[in-house]
């Protein structure tokens, strides 16, 4: 890393440490969303930190490698249509719109609860994608001052 | 009597909406007035000594707080975050194209 | 199958799947967007047909049942909403299949556009307090977002007022939410209108007050008007239609309607209040619609003065007041869109919104001379059309319940808008044409396809309204006369 964009040689080294541990710990947020406090939404901005650190201390053409600005609003929309699909789903192996019609499993234990995990987890594809693409959206446009086409 | 507590930080949002000039300390009082309204949602459902509504294995208690509204706070934050970011992308947008934050010479509307 | 949950699924659905498409051409983001609208606004049909009159449809979402669950409302008032939004969100879309080929990233716009339809059938069909909030921020954040999509200057101010005072509107909602938890521990809208009845607590009135806040500057109404005026001129012109026709009423006055009516009750300080109210939009709106030289202003002001009636005729409570108010909400939608999509054509043609700058303009495009005519007519009052039998029936219910004085202020309102929209029809389509205008065209065939039929619309509506009123209007009119026996439809005993 020999180019002067982002922070100092210690941001840096410390963020290559700390980045793939926070993606992980968003992870695990997500995960056992039904079990502990936190979720999707939780699990999902704590992802989208770590990039926004990783963005933050090498500049954003590295965090862009990483993660593309075109590949977080995918991710947002794939979650968004994933949560839709399974409240569908729902009407058509359950019988109401919303039902839980996955098994619900003993309680406390990692699979349970039905569809709950699965819907955190698109809920933290939605989040993750959406708050990552708005922050590089936000910073792109001071940057180069056009282009940043901020809807969400 | 502490709702008025959130009461008072209502009325410092909404003082900064009404009397500053500058964008972005509107936004800021928006964003105040948001929170009063979550410390006011999640004092509704506080009780005291209250556990957090949580099943933990080996814990008994009953005496758990209202977790409705903490459900409905989340929902609320997701809100304002979506909110923030449109407006927040509203303000640059406006000193690109007007060169200032003060809204007295942001007037191009007559109205 | 139950066919409630469509009208959320199928514009949510629609609008992530446009946006993730997006990099496609723009035809099949058309097609897309044309086709589930189409859907959209053969659903409510579908539903009155297969319905009786005053049938009440009930669903729970994830068979959670009503007091803890959330659950879909389907009565004769949200079936009116129903076909208002849909119907007219429908024509918007086929009119911005060409009037918005000038903007780019067509895509974003559908998507934006099918999430507006979703919060607002959300609003609409929604028995609790909680989701009505989290619709209405649904479809209030995607049209702050629709009304700065050009992005200049004028727009992005407008957007930037709107949105501050729609902020505003929604923590006061919320807060009046959060107050009638803390004092019923429910958010069902039936479970609450059951449980506050002979409840006269002060911090009752104090949520009421911050209801009527908050709605009514999501209304429109005029003390809360401000926005009103920048926002709708600002945004392209078929996002200026269903703003105008259709997100004031679901957001403002359904929400009103419904939560005044249904689960606080009516009462006469309530009446006292809404009269008012509505007397001062009326006006307001209108003396300031007659000295405006921009088109779209002028239609703007208008719309806050038509609200005007519409709550004038809520405010008398009896029969034919709220018939009249839910019939003119009708019409209002239907002329309004049209004339804002009238004025976006001749601003596709003429390159202006200003009206001295205009003139004689159905000599060269015809269909939107008129259809224009059409609504001015309608929305003025004359005879033949509906906005005749609105104002009518809103005058009947005033003499009935002997506001005489009201009455014939609102004949001079009526009076009022007939002079805005002559000098409006005067300088716009009638009149010499001047030179430099000759060679404008006529608008392109889908957005001539939307105007024909709104102006249709406003036609039949005046000639049938008979069969309207009593298939359509008299379910609404019930739902509001029963008042809080609301709660025992739904929750049963």
């Amino acid at each position: 890393m020999k180019d002067n964009k982002g922070m100092t040689l210690i941001v840096k080294t410390v963020i290559k440490f700390l980045a793939p541990i926070v993606i992980l710990f968003g992870v695990y947020i997500i995960l056992h969303g039904h079990l502990t406090p936190g979720g999707g939404f939780p699990g999902g901005v704590v992802v989208a930190s770590a990039f926004i650190l990783l963005t933050l201390a090498y500049g954003t053409e590295v965090a862009e490698k990483k993660m593309k600005r075109s590949l977080a609003a995918l991710l947002e929309s794939t979650g968004a249509l994933f949560f839709l699909i399974l409240a569908v789903l729902g009407i058509f192996l359950g019988g109401w719109f919303f039902s839980n019609f996955l098994p619900k499993g003993e309680p406390l234990k990692l699979l349970s609860a039905g569809f709950i995990p699965l819907a955190n987890i698109a809920i933290g594809l939605k989040v993750g994608g959406g708050i990552f693409a708005v922050f590089l959206a936000l910073v792109i446009f001071r940057v180069a001052g056009e282009g940043g086409e901020e809807q969400k | 009597m502490i709702f008025f507590l959130s009461f008072i930080l209502f009325l410092i949002g909404l003082y900064c909406v009404l009397i500053k000039k500058n964008l972005l300390k509107i936004v800021m009082g928006i964003v105040i007035m948001e929170y009063s309204v979550s410390l006011f949602l999640i004092l509704l459902g506080y009780k005291k000594g209250g556990f957090p509504p949580i099943v933990t294995p080996g814990v008994e208690g009953t005496n758990f707080v209202d977790p409705l509204p903490q459900a409905l706070v989340i929902t609320a934050i997701v809100i304002s975050i979506a909110s923030l970011a449109l407006i927040i992308s509203l303000c640059m947008r406006i000193y690109q194209k007007y060169k200032t934050f003060d809204i007295t010479k942001i007037r191009k509307l007559k109205g | 199958m139950n066919l409630l949950p469509l009208f959320i699924a199928i514009p949510l659905g629609t609008a992530f799947v446009i946006v993730l498409l997006g990099k496609m051409r723009e035809i099949y983001s058309d097609i897309l967007a044309s086709i589930a609208a189409l859907i959209l606004a053969i659903l409510p049909f579908i539903l009155i047909l297969s319905l009786d009159k005053g049938e009440v449809l009930v669903y729970s979402m994830g068979k959670w049942l009503p007091p803890q669950g959330i659950n879909l409302v389907l009565d004769g008032l949200s079936r009116l909403m129903l076909i208002i939004i849909n119907v007219v969100g429908f024509l918007a879309i086929v009119y911005s299949v060409s009037y918005m080929k000038k903007f780019t990233a067509k895509s974003k716009y559908y998507g934006l556009f099918m999430l507006m339809l979703t919060g607002m059938n959300g609003v609409v069909l929604t028995g609790d307090f909680f989701n009505l909030f989290v619709f209405a921020e649904i479809a209030a954040i995607s049209s702050y977002a629709l009304v700065a999509f050009g992005v200049e200057a004028e727009e992005l101010e407008a957007s930037f007022k709107y949105m501050v005072m729609g902020s505003i509107a929604t923590i006061l909602i919320l807060f009046s939410i959060g107050l009638l938890y803390g004092l019923t521990g429910s958010l069902n809208m039936a479970d609450v209108g059951r449980t506050i009845q002979g409840n006269g607590s002060t911090l009752l009135s104090f949520s009421m007050v911050l209801f009527l806040t908050g709605f009514g500057i999501k209304a429109a109404m005029i003390p809360f008007h401000a926005w009103l005026p920048d926002a709708h001129p600002s945004a392209p012109a078929p996002v200026s239609a269903m703003l105008s026709g259709v997100l004031i009423k679901a957001l403002g006055v359904y929400a009103l309607m419904r939560i005044f009516f249904n689960v606080f009750g009516f009462n006469l300080q309530l009446s006292w209040v809404f009269m008012i109210l509505g007397l001062l939009s009326i006006f307001g709106g209108g003396l300031l619609a007659l000295r405006q030289d921009d088109l779209k202003r002028l239609l703007a002001y208008s719309s806050i003065s038509q609200m005007g009636f519409i709550i004038l005729g809520l405010g008398c409570g009896n029969y034919w007041g709220i018939l009249g108010a839910l019939f003119h909400l009708l019409n209002h939608s239907s002329f309004k869109s049209l004339l804002f999509l009238n004025s976006g054509a001749v601003e596709y043609s003429v390159g202006t919104r200003k009206l001295d700058k205009m003139g004689g303009l159905s000599k060269v495009m015809p269909v939107t001379g008129a259809t224009s005519t059409i609504a001015s007519l309608s929305i003025s009052g004359i005879p033949p059309f509906n906005g005749f039998w609105s104002k009518l029936f809103i005058i009947i219910g005033l003499v009935q319940a002997n506001h005489f004085v009201l009455a014939v202020l609102a004949i001079l309102a009526s009076v009022l808008t007939l002079a805005y929209y002559l000098r409006m029809q005067r300088n716009t389509f009638f009149g010499k044409l001047k030179k430099e205008l000759e060679k404008i065209k006529e608008a392109p065939l889908s957005m001539c396809f939307s105007m024909i039929v709104l102006a249709v619309v406003c036609v039949g509506l005046g000639i049938f309204f008979y069969p309207v009123m009593k298939v359509v209007l008299e379910p609404a009119v019930e739902v509001l006369q029963e008042g809080i026996k609301y709660s025992s439809l739904i929750l049963g005993g």
